[in-house]
């Protein structure tokens, strides 16, 4: 049997009488991109944080590498957090050569992507060229396992494109790599996906897998503007796409309010997307 | 057009910030400023409304008391409580006796923060201080509302939450833009301008930038990189031949957003 990278077996986490982390089973495989998702709240930062062996279960058990998260074990991790966790006042080559002295990596050489930039302040670089020396970073001491957070947060097209092309690159050599995120766009870039709500697991799966058969409709009327003020009235919550709404209600519920305040509107149902299956799920999560 | 840019240039020093850009925005419509940090999305709001003067070129806004403008890092007082907030935005924008009463009820009852008035700003979740801090800008019914990055950070659920606001006041009848680093965001727009240092390099509505798209968009199922222009989705490749023919084991695909955003900033990258 192949042993996962990282793991955690119905792990409870408890501050005080609070329990961030209820019951989770997680795991990410050699090779894998697995997003998790969540509200600010949902217990995704314990969860990297009792991965990364920063704290203890309640109960529970965590395993990287088919052992209990330790220093020897945190060796073989790569880790860029939201902020990046690079030295603003010293240059690309002092960051690196910090980041492999303190993971004892015998790897001198700066990479190509980055070694243009050598000699500048970090803080000095756009946003894109931080990102991709926090990646070249965290990925120099060839870790197993990468744990990001949000990690084309902030950069245009081109710069998120090339710091996917180096997640996928890692993952195809075998790393496993855990991402957290609030952008739809990389969570579909995921191979699977795990959605926490009020410390829970509420949902998992491809992309597909999560939205599941969940359906939204979508109005197209003369004058979105009107439909929207009455459906909103109504308390629907009612997403406009250019001049197209998007509501998650039944197509009778629809016509029947736009009916009411004689609108008229081509209505239709159609397959919901990750966002909109994402609020249904976090929102019936966090009902029970 | 009724507000909006035309030609606007902003140079700070040698360095130009905005680089001849036109957005029109219209009443009762959203126009939605898509791009990474840096690519000149403050500069176009700030001057837009006013805060930055242009080198060159044109903006046409509504008076001064008319705008609703929250800038990317602030909007709130987090030691004033909820309604001590509202009190001095209404001071501000001159919203007064039973209009404030009326107009203040009725948004922190669209908001949910009807049974936190009392409350300080700071201690409310980052998504609630993001809603009041759009709630405020609204409250004297600006004929222009614009917003710096009013979602970033914010969970999906908040996001929807801040989405029906901002739709609710175009509903109602103000020209709204919105700036974000969320491409997906974009397709939420009537308008959208795709900027890159400071240039627009697409601009129009979400359809019109996906009908744009010149040549042919393809998807290669391998761990190789294909010849020509490709970039990774997923595990896939999207490979795009701007006027040749796809290279083989290509399937052709209908581009969707995401592509024609990729698309616009390699053909810009390319000088394609």
């Amino acid at each position: 049997m192949m042993i996962a990278l990282a793991e955690t077996r119905n792990v409870t986490m408890r501050f005080g009488s609070f329990t961030a982390v209820d019951s989770v089973d997680l795991s990410v495989d050699v090779g894998e991109v697995v997003g998790l998702l969540g509200a600010n709240g949902a217990g995704k930062t314990t969860v990297i944080r009792l991965l990364l062996g920063l704290v203890r279960p309640s109960q529970g058990e965590v395993s990287l590498f088919g052992a209990p998260p330790s220093m020897a074990t945190r060796r073989r991790i790569g880790y860029v957090p939201q902020t990046l966790g690079l030295y603003d006042d010293l240059t690309v080559q002092e960051n690196w050569t910090f980041t492999a002295s303190a993971f004892d990596s015998t790897r001198i050489a700066l990479p190509p992507s980055i070694s243009d930039a050598r000699d500048r302040l970090v803080g000095t670089l756009p946003l894109g060229l931080q990102r991709r020396v926090a990646f070249a970073v965290a990925f120099s001491h060839e870790p197993e396992l990468l744990v990001l957070d949000e990690p084309t947060s902030g950069v245009g097209p081109l710069s998120r494109a090339r710091l996917w092309q180096d997640i996928r690159d890692s993952a195809e050599h075998g790393t496993g790599v855990l991402v957290t995120t609030h952008n739809m766009e990389e969570a579909e870039q995921c191979d699977r996906l795990a959605v926490m709500a009020g410390g829970h697991v509420v949902a998992e799966g491809t992309v597909a897998e999560v939205i599941g058969d969940r359906h939204v409709v979508e109005a197209r009327c003369d004058s979105w503007q009107d439909a929207f003020s009455v459906l909103d009235a109504e308390g629907l919550i009612v997403q406009v796409q250019g001049d197209v709404l998007r509501v998650p209600a039944s197509p009778q519920h629809v016509e029947e309010v736009l009916t009411r305040h004689h609108l008229r509107a081509d209505v239709a149902t159609v397959p919901a997307n990750l966002e909109e299956a994402f609020v249904s799920i976090v929102s019936a999560g966090a009902l029970r | 057009m009724t507000w909006g840019l035309e030609d606007a240039s902003v140079r700070f020093g040698s360095r130009t910030a905005l680089d001849h850009l036109t957005l029109p925005v219209e009443p009762s419509t959203v126009s939605i400023v898509v791009g990474g940090d840096g690519a000149g999305k403050s500069t176009l709001l700030r001057a837009l409304v006013g805060l930055v003067r242009l080198s060159s070129g044109a903006a046409r806004r509504p008076q001064k008391q008319e705008i609703g403008y929250i800038p990317a890092t602030a909007g709130l007082y987090i030691d004033l409580t909820v309604d001590e907030n509202v009190a001095f935005s209404a001071g501000a924008y001159g919203v007064r006796g039973p209009d404030l009463a009326r107009r203040s009820t009725e948004l922190l009852e669209r908001i949910g923060l009807s049974d936190a008035r009392t409350r300080l700003g700071g201690q409310l979740s980052g998504g609630m201080q993001r809603k009041l801090a759009v709630g405020m800008a609204l409250l004297h019914r600006p004929a222009m509302l614009v917003l710096d990055e009013p979602t970033t950070g914010v969970d999906p659920v908040s996001r929807a939450e801040l989405w029906r606001l901002i739709s609710g006041a175009a509903a109602e009848g103000s020209a709204v833009v919105v700036a974000t680093t969320y491409v997906d965001e974009a397709r939420r727009a009537s308008t959208v301008v795709l900027l890159e240092q400071g240039r627009s390099i697409a601009v129009g509505s979400p359809s019109d930038i996906i009908a744009a798209v010149p040549g042919k968009l393809g998807v290669v199922e391998s761990s190789e990189q294909p010849q020509g222009l490709s970039w990774r989705w997923g595990k896939t490749w999207r490979v795009w031949a701007p006027s040749l023919e796809l290279p083989p084991g290509a399937e052709s695909l209908q581009p969707n957003f995401e592509d024609a955003v990729m698309i616009a900033a390699l053909s810009d990258e390319r000088k394609i």
